[in-house]
């Protein structure tokens, strides 16, 4: 298979306007000091601008409006992720999200009632890993003949705020998806993680002994969690863009106003070079994340869409820990500090490049689309 | 304008059979990867005649006006031949300086007359045009160029030196960058720019072999020649603004060039296709997961690269860093191609070391030949450096 002939990217005037709206809202909403201010709370987000975000309908962006959903297609996700990323704007809008298309895949219509949910404000969360690999089957929570969930699930992304949990679970072999509500979890179910960005949530969830209040199964549980995994890594890819964009402006501010041996130390090739690729590496990221919105649907994922969000992933993974990493470099001993805004670039970088699977991941798996096949 | 997908499509398959019928066979002499190593009279006569011919089929300079021997077409047409003479293997289209950068130059910022005189001929390979920026001293750094250009009556007395003139020794005219005055200010402000007959008394080019063992190269020497004070282009003075638009032609930041196949296109995918071949320890190359993972790595830079060139086309997606895509073009797709043409000549056991002229080289020293003739295009205008330097400054605003 050919890597280069499909270079789809389409943007409508719609989506232009669902990005300038996405950018000012972020702007104006979020600035860094708001940031700045959740970074120790439990949360680690405005429950305020939440409100205002679900308001807009992005609760709903990636679902169809036959289920409560913006109805513009999975895709025009891609522009609110990035401009979140662009304010490394943490809620729970890419759990909550994902959920929404793993249900719906799974689902579809049959699952409307959970899906208006979510549209409507409700926290979804994904019980997927049930230890530190992306790669392995996950299903080791299991359902028992008495109707009860045994097992616990690792690193749940906003586990703590969630309204409703969406477990992956096994059935006798069968992979199945388990509907929880967040109120039939034990006191002592959540243990908190430690995470490494402090814009971001997660914790490990046991749900032995609970009752799922719902059961999703069949055929299209297999593809549904397949896709949405793969549009975990795209729209993780997407977040992690507009935090690199983000990273780059702050780097190339600094370097147009720090002087040092009597020269702005922008004039400096050394510095100056690596900043170029952060720059290629952003634009290269950007680039992937349009093109893999432009390929994916409600449709199963095509090899194409999947080539897409892979390198996309890829791409922003490898921008973002090198401009984190840079950043903090370039900033010198103003960048080693908890003030300077690289510490949460850096922190980003690594907590993003895990998520939905690293570049190592992702690259085995292109690897064989594309040469073996 | 924009052409209907039917049209494109039918002109695609006339094109296509067109060249079928009509792309020379192999010729049994090596021919030039690029227009930057055309070096024996063999290989002039050859892309000469091949020019002419797509010339006359209507198939270069589409997008060119009809009074100067273009077809007036959407540019849509000529991207089409382009692809089409990538995939039929055809010979190079060897008269780039005067396709890409002098025609769309003078079509751009051009008098009448010059339009008229130079651009017909540039298409149908009758005359051939060769650069004259760089200088022995002065490379990367164009502004300080010290080759003098002194009027006197209705001429002027050139002398000095050029360096990496491409075709030098078989150009017709010039477009040459010198010093009519000494005394600006500002470096920059004594330059001016002169579309010159190379065939004068004074003018003598000298072929420089290159890395590949082959020629294209030359360094010209002017000795008092003396050209028509008529061959200025623009204002005296005004030399250096006609030249930084040339550049912009050069690097493809700008389009209106004739032809963009100045070059054997040598796609991500001929490199897999030929690393298929190759066995390592007993086993195909391509089950080797460090060789895998490499392989994804230029695929992703390949793919990045025709995306980025279709993002352009969508202003909406680019107004962070306008015109950073087309200014940061040439630093990533000359390094990718060095790179990748690089990888592919090492991964080939014992007969990486083979060099064209060996029956038992891989592809006839195809991908050695490719790595080294590379370097032109990290190298001329505007080495990957300074492109990093252009990027910083022009699209990032970082001080120099």
């Amino acid at each position: 298979m050919s890597v280069t002939p499909n270079v789809t990217m389409t943007f409508s005037e719609e989506q232009g306007m669902l990005l300038d709206v996405a950018r000012g809202f972020v702007r104006d909403q979020a600035p860094i000091d708001v940031i700045r201010a959740q970074l120790e709370t439990e949360t680690g987000y405005d429950s305020v601008v939440w409100q205002s975000m679900v308001d807009m309908g992005w609760a709903g962006i990636a679902l169809p409006d036959s289920v409560g959903g913006a109805g513009m297609g999975v895709g025009s996700a891609v522009p609110v992720f990035e401009s979140l990323g662009g304010g490394l704007l943490g809620t729970p809008l890419l759990s909550t999200t994902l959920a929404g298309q793993l249900i719906w895949r799974a689902a579809g219509e049959g699952a409307a009632s959970w899906l208006a949910r979510l549209c409507s404000g409700e926290v979804g969360a994904l019980a997927l890993l049930d230890h530190a690999d992306w790669g392995a089957a996950n299903c080791g929570v299991s359902l028992g003949s008495d109707g009860c969930l045994s097992g616990r699930k690792c690193f749940v992304a906003d586990a703590g705020v969630a309204d409703m949990f969406v477990v992956v679970a096994n059935d006798n072999g069968e992979t199945i998806l388990a509907i929880v509500e967040a109120t039939a979890l034990s006191s002592d179910a959540l243990s908190h993680n430690v995470v490494i960005d402090l814009t971001k949530r997660s914790a490990n969830v046991d749900f032995t002994g609970v009752v799922p209040v719902d059961i999703l199964r069949g055929e299209r549980v297999v593809s549904a969690l397949r896709d949405t995994l793969l549009l975990g890594a795209l729209l993780t890819a997407s977040e992690t863009t507009g935090a690199a964009a983000l990273c780059l402006s702050g780097i190339t501010d600094y370097l147009k106003t720090r002087k040092q041996f009597g020269k702005l130390i922008g004039s400096y090739q050394a510095l100056k070079h690596p900043t170029v690729d952060i720059y290629v590496g952003m634009e290269n990221a950007r680039s992937f994340i349009y093109h893999g919105a432009s390929v994916v649907d409600d449709d199963p994922l095509s090899e194409d869409a999947e080539t897409a969000c892979r390198m996309a992933k890829v791409a922003a993974d490898d921008v973002m820990v090198f401009a984190g990493d840079r950043s903090v470099q370039f900033h010198g001993g103003f960048g080693f500090t908890w003030d300077c805004d690289s510490t949460l670039f850096i922190r980003r970088a690594q907590w993003a490049q895990q998520m939905y699977g690293g570049a190592i991941h992702h690259r085995k798996r292109l690897a064989a689309l594309l040469l073996d096949s | 304008m924009s052409e209907s997908k039917a049209a494109l499509q039918a002109f695609k398959s006339e094109v296509a059979a067109w060249m079928a019928e009509n792309v020379p066979s192999d010729p049994g002499f090596l021919l030039p990867l690029t227009f930057l190593e055309v070096g024996t009279e063999q290989q002039l006569d050859f892309l000469r005649e091949w020019q002419h011919k797509l010339w006359q089929a209507g198939f270069l300079g589409m997008h060119w006006p009809t009074e100067y021997g273009g077809q007036g077409a959407d540019s849509a047409y000529q991207f089409i031949v382009d692809k089409e003479l990538g995939r039929h293997r055809a010979p190079i289209i060897f008269n780039t300086i005067g396709l890409n950068w002098v025609g769309p130059l003078l079509l751009d910022m051009g008098t009448d007359e010059e339009k008229s005189k130079y651009i017909k001929n540039i298409l149908s390979a009758e005359e051939i045009w060769c650069q004259g920026f760089s200088e022995p001293d002065h490379g990367s750094d164009l502004g300080a160029v010290q080759t003098r250009a002194v009027k006197e009556g209705d001429e002027y007395v050139v002398n000095g030196s050029k360096i990496w003139t491409t075709l030098g020794n078989y150009a017709d005219h010039m477009i040459l960058l010198a010093r009519t005055n000494t005394k600006t200010e500002r470096k920059y402000d004594g330059l001016s720019f002169f579309l010159s007959p190379m065939k004068v008394a004074g003018v003598e080019a000298h072929p420089i072999r290159k890395v590949t063992g082959e020629y294209g190269f030359n360094q010209t020497f002017f000795t008092d020649a003396r050209i028509p004070a008529s061959c200025l282009m623009g204002e005296e003075g005004g030399g250096w603004t006609v030249a930084m638009k040339t550049l912009e032609y050069e690097r493809g930041v700008t389009a209106g060039q004739a032809s963009a196949y100045w070059g054997v296109a040598v796609q991500v995918d001929d490199m897999i296709d030929e690393l298929a071949a190759i066995e390592q320890d007993g086993e195909p190359l391509l089950s080797d997961p460090i060789v895998r993972d490499d392989l994804v790595g230029f695929m992703m830079e390949a793919k990045a690269l025709s995306l980025a060139a279709r993002r352009m086309a969508i202003p909406a997606l680019g107004t962070d860093y306008p015109m950073g895509l087309a200014l940061s073009v040439k630093y990533r797709g000359t390094e990718y191609e060095r790179r990748m043409k690089q990888y592919t000549a090492s991964k080939q056991g014992a007969q990486s070391a083979l060099y064209v002229g060996d029956d038992d080289a891989v592809s006839g020293g195809f991908w050695q030949r490719a790595y080294f003739s590379n370097f032109g295009a990290t190298i001329g205008g505007g080495t990957t450096q300074v492109q990093a330097n252009i990027v910083a400054e022009h699209v990032l605003g970082l001080p120099k």
